[in-house]
């Protein structure tokens, strides 16, 4: 009887619960419906595991024409453990809804699927990766930027002037997944620790073997692997929604 | 009904035949409810479904043969550790489970330590002894230390590691912002070994803020610290608009004039702001100061104060007496003294005294303090524990002023309250602390910060590693943070690099800044004659840098005496500055160092030699390297650039002697002859 009880009340709570949550989302009329859904910015960051974003995503909804569409709404969704901030919310003036996002706890990539409705009511998605570090990728990360990144990264900020322009043979950006898919980790580690003339290739990438640990090296490549485009077999597992 | 009841009984127990029968069904039925528990266990659902998960992978008969069925523990009596976690969690050291993704099958991430030796529990908490995923994973009655979020897991690490780790971002950013943001000015934080935390922000003194600014000021940035500066690290007080005047009644009141004062000296500000800007730009101010540019972005360091509207702040006479000599005012500032000119002075003072926001202090209308409000004042400043930051003469620092937080990564949930809506876990209690501390109860003292999220989560790892744990593990798992020295250079040299703040940027001997180069062994690396030419014209190094060393208008006498000092006293043991001639190589050895520069090293692509062309701009520009540094120092620095100088990210190539010996030779021949040519053009 007293279980009976018990059972009762924890169903009734939880019916509650979810019809709460429900007339939050249903606070949220749309006034407006867009034809497409598409990325403004945000996709493809990384972020520690378990951690936010540093930027937050930014889609936009659009009509038949390519015009933005004010007043749609938009639900982002995700495997458990990731966070949006918000989870849902109407398109503003310029047709685009900001969300930040912390993803889940577990190292690998994360796909965000963000939806809107069209006049039909049929749902409208777009789909964006993005990628967490784990300890691993995080060390690679930061010798990344100690020692590679100056000439790996033909992009310059305030901090840190790329020497890539400079170099007669470019190096390959570490995104650069068709190219360094296909090479072993055995090659990478090869380079890396002795310099490009072990594999025939240019001498301005020196010998790192006698500067990093071996655990760096291989810290480094779980990186590379994490970061490239389009993904490594290696970067680990794709989480999306259920 | 008592027939029927009657009839059963005799049915049941009508002999002792039949009774003994029923008995004995009934006690064996008993006996089978533990075995039938095991059974139905949740571990042993999982381990079926692992045997599952491995069944049509290739290498399913190695996983078998490593596969033990039952419950498994990792038992570290040292640690305190009973862990359980791997009777479920079965795959956590099979290497080639990495393309599964269910839980809890996964195999663990690579860590640098091993699971045998540290158990799952003292990284991720929870329950390790409980066999059921609710007792392991969550708070249950029974069972009060749930898992510990991914999120916040560099906090183990911090358990042992006193130190920053390259691996740890968060908890590096946490602990540095523990000591940065003033928390420890209130609330003490000792360590395992017995140390405490020490801040490394260092507030000013108020005891003689009225030479310096208005009373009006005061009350505006106590109102709103962020609205003058959003870099600003001043929490908010929340003060009622009474409150804060008298605070700031009080703090005029009681400041005293500091002594040997040139404030009393009119301020000759001369408001030139090209000339403003560009000196501005040549003393390097931007590398510690920052400014709001337009588009409302910081630009420039968090060393010193942000600027952007300083104008609005100090009176004329102080900003130009600071800027004539800072040391004047605050002894031990970070702030170098420049040994501006007369009319620099007034052409710096001038330039950042028109960085004015005419709203910051529209509205703000004071009348004359009377004796009631500097009195409640005072009171104010003593209950809000503001001399716990900055020193107010007459008001003691006060000790014990807020909670000790020295083991507040274990503080029982049962101990804390919670607001409305929140998780009932440690983690988000403190995020909520740190997040709006005030909410908690009426009438805490505990002000207002401004973290961003991210900074928060990093605060919260930070303080969940001050854990019993930490106390309670040996003493030999202990990593020690390196230590700071407090290595000061003696005599006359000594106080001319206090004057001029080199320890600001520099670090000698483990003490000092990291934004400029540790000048430890300064003295076995450089020529006298360069570095004299050096302190007289700084721009000639790396001339593309932001940060950059300013130039001071040293006398002959000073540099002659810095110079001395630095030559004599910073001298590495490893090289001896006088082994290997600084001229005089012969031609095919230069050619032979050439050679080598330009292939087999190809250190081209970091260094430029030759500006027509060699490009690499990573290291230091070469073109005069052979007038710059010593011969030893080039040929030791070839053989092993970590040694002379940690953490340089010149990769040591491990050269033979001869190889380095002729790189030397090719280096210490670029005297810069290019420009001395073009200089007698």
């Amino acid at each position: 009887m007293n279980r009976f009880a018990t059972g009762v009340l924890i169903l009734s709570a939880l019916l509650a619960a979810s019809c709460s949550r429900k007339s939050d989302s249903a606070a949220l009329k749309p006034t407006a419906f867009g034809a497409a859904i598409v990325e403004s910015s945000g996709g493809k960051q990384f972020g520690q595991a378990g951690t936010s974003l540093p930027q937050p995503v930014i889609v936009q909804v659009n009509d038949q024409q390519g015009a933005a569409v004010a007043g749609a709404l938009v639900e982002f969704a995700a495997a458990p453990g990731v966070t949006f901030d918000p989870a849902s919310a109407l398109t503003d003036s310029s047709g685009q809804v900001t969300t930040n996002i912390a993803l889940g706890g577990m190292a690998g990539r994360y796909q965000i699927t963000a939806s809107t409705l069209d006049k039909s009511h049929k749902k409208v998605e777009l789909k964006i990766e993005e990628i967490a570090l784990g300890y691993q990728q995080t060390l690679g990360r930061r010798l990344n930027e100690q020692y590679c990144d100056r000439c790996h990264n033909a992009e310059s900020t305030a901090e840190r002037v790329s020497n890539y322009d400079n170099l007669d043979v470019k190096p390959h950006p570490f995104s650069e997944g068709e190219t360094l898919n296909k090479l072993s980790d055995a090659d990478l580690t090869a380079i890396i620790t002795y310099g490009g003339p072990a594999l025939n290739k240019s001498a301005l990438m020196p010998a790192w073997g006698n500067t990093l640990k071996k655990a760096d090296v291989q810290a480094l490549i779980a990186y590379i692997r994490a970061v490239s485009d389009p993904p490594s077999r290696s970067a680990g597992a794709l989480f999306a929604k259920d | 009904m008592k027939e029927k009841l009657r009839s059963l009984w005799q049915k049941l127990f009508g002999d002792s035949v039949r009774a003994f029968g029923v008995v004995s069904l009934v006690f064996l039925a008993s006996m089978a409810i533990a075995p039938a528990k095991n059974f139905f266990s949740e571990w042993r659902h999982f381990q079926h479904g692992y045997l599952s998960v491995i069944r049509n992978r290739s290498e399913a008969n190695t996983l078998r043969r490593h596969f033990n069925g039952g419950i498994q523990q990792i038992w570290l009596p040292d640690l305190g550790v009973v862990d359980r976690c791997t009777s479920c969690h079965v795959g956590l050291k099979e290497p080639t489970l990495t393309d599964v993704d269910q839980q809890p099958y996964r195999k663990h991430p690579v860590i640098p330590h091993n699971l045998d030796q540290f158990g799952c529990t003292v990284c991720h908490r929870g329950q390790g002894a409980a066999t059921t995923v609710a007792e392991a994973h969550s708070s249950t009655l029974a069972w009060e230390q749930p898992i510990l979020p991914a999120k916040f897991i560099e906090s183990s690490c911090g358990q042992c590691h006193r130190g920053p780790l390259p691996g740890t971002p968060q908890l590096n950013l946490g602990r540095n912002l523990v000591s940065r943001s003033g928390c420890v000015h209130c609330h003490a934080v000792k360590l395992p070994d017995g140390s405490t935390v020490k801040a490394t922000d260092d507030p000013p003194s108020l005891s003689h803020i009225a030479d310096k600014t208005t009373r009006e000021w005061i009350y505006a940035w106590l109102k709103d610290p962020q609205a003058y500066a959003v870099t600003s690290t001043m929490p908010n007080f929340k003060l009622s608009d009474a409150d804060a005047r008298d605070v700031s009644a009080f703090l005029i009141a009681n400041s005293t004039p500091v002594p040997g004062d040139n404030v009393t000296l009119p301020a000759k500000a001369s408001s030139d702001p090209i000339a403003g800007a560009s000196l501005y730009g040549q003393s390097f101010c931007a590398s510690c100061h920052a400014v709001q540019n337009a588009a409302g972005n910081v630009v420039g360091g968090d060393v010193g104060p942000e600027l952007t509207r300083i104008g609005s702040k100090v009176k004329p006479e102080w900003l130009q007496a600071w800027v004539r000599n800072p040391r004047v005012y605050d002894p031990p500032t970070g702030m170098p003294h420049y040994r501006f000119s007369d009319s620099q002075v007034a052409t710096l003072t001038g330039f950042l005294l028109a960085k004015t926001d005419s709203d910051l202090l529209a509205n703000v209308h004071l009348d004359a303090a009377t004796p009631e409000q500097i009195a409640h004042g005072k009171r104010l400043v003593s209950d809000y524990g503001c001399a716990s930051c900055h020193e107010i003469t007459g008001v003691k620092k006060p000790e014990n002023f807020a909670p000790e937080l020295s083991r507040i990564g274990s503080k029982p949930i049962t101990q804390l309250i919670f607001l409305q809506g929140m998780q009932h876990t440690l983690p988000d209690y403190i995020a909520g602390k740190i997040k709006q501390p005030r909410a908690f109860a009426p009438g805490l003292k505990m002000p207002q910060y401004t973290f961003t999220p991210a900074q928060i989560d990093a605060l919260t790892t930070a303080l969940l590693s001050l854990n019993d744990r930490s106390y309670s593990l040996p003493p030999s798992f202990a990593v020690a943070a390196p230590r700071e020295s407090d290595y000061q250079p003696a005599g006359k040299a000594g106080k001319l690099m206090a004057d001029l703040a080199c320890f600001s940027c520099h670090r000698i001997n483990g003490h000092g800044g990291d934004m400029a180069p540790d000048l430890t062994w300064e003295g076995s690396s450089v020529q006298r004659e360069w570095l004299v030419q050096f302190f007289k014209n700084p721009g000639t190094l790396r001339p593309a840098l932001i940060r950059r060393m300013p130039k001071f208008n040293l006398t002959d006498g000073e540099i002659g005496e810095l110079t001395d000092y630095i030559m004599t006293v910073y001298q590495s043991p490893a090289v001896d500055r006088d082994s290997i001639p600084l001229s005089g190589d012969p031609q095919g050895q230069i050619e032979l160092g050439k050679q080598l520069f330009y292939g087999k090293y190809s250190c081209q692509g970091c260094h430029i030699v030759d500006t027509k062309t060699d490009k690499g701009y990573i290291g230091p520009t070469l073109t005069q390297v052979g007038s710059r540094l010593t011969a030893a120092w080039i040929y030791q620095w070839m053989k092993n650039p970590q040694a002379l100088r940690p953490g340089t990210i010149e990769p040591n190539r491990v050269m033979s002697d001869e190889d380095a010996r002729a790189l030397t030779a090719f280096l210490i021949s670029q005297k810069g002859g290019g420009k001395q040519e073009a200089a007698k053009k």
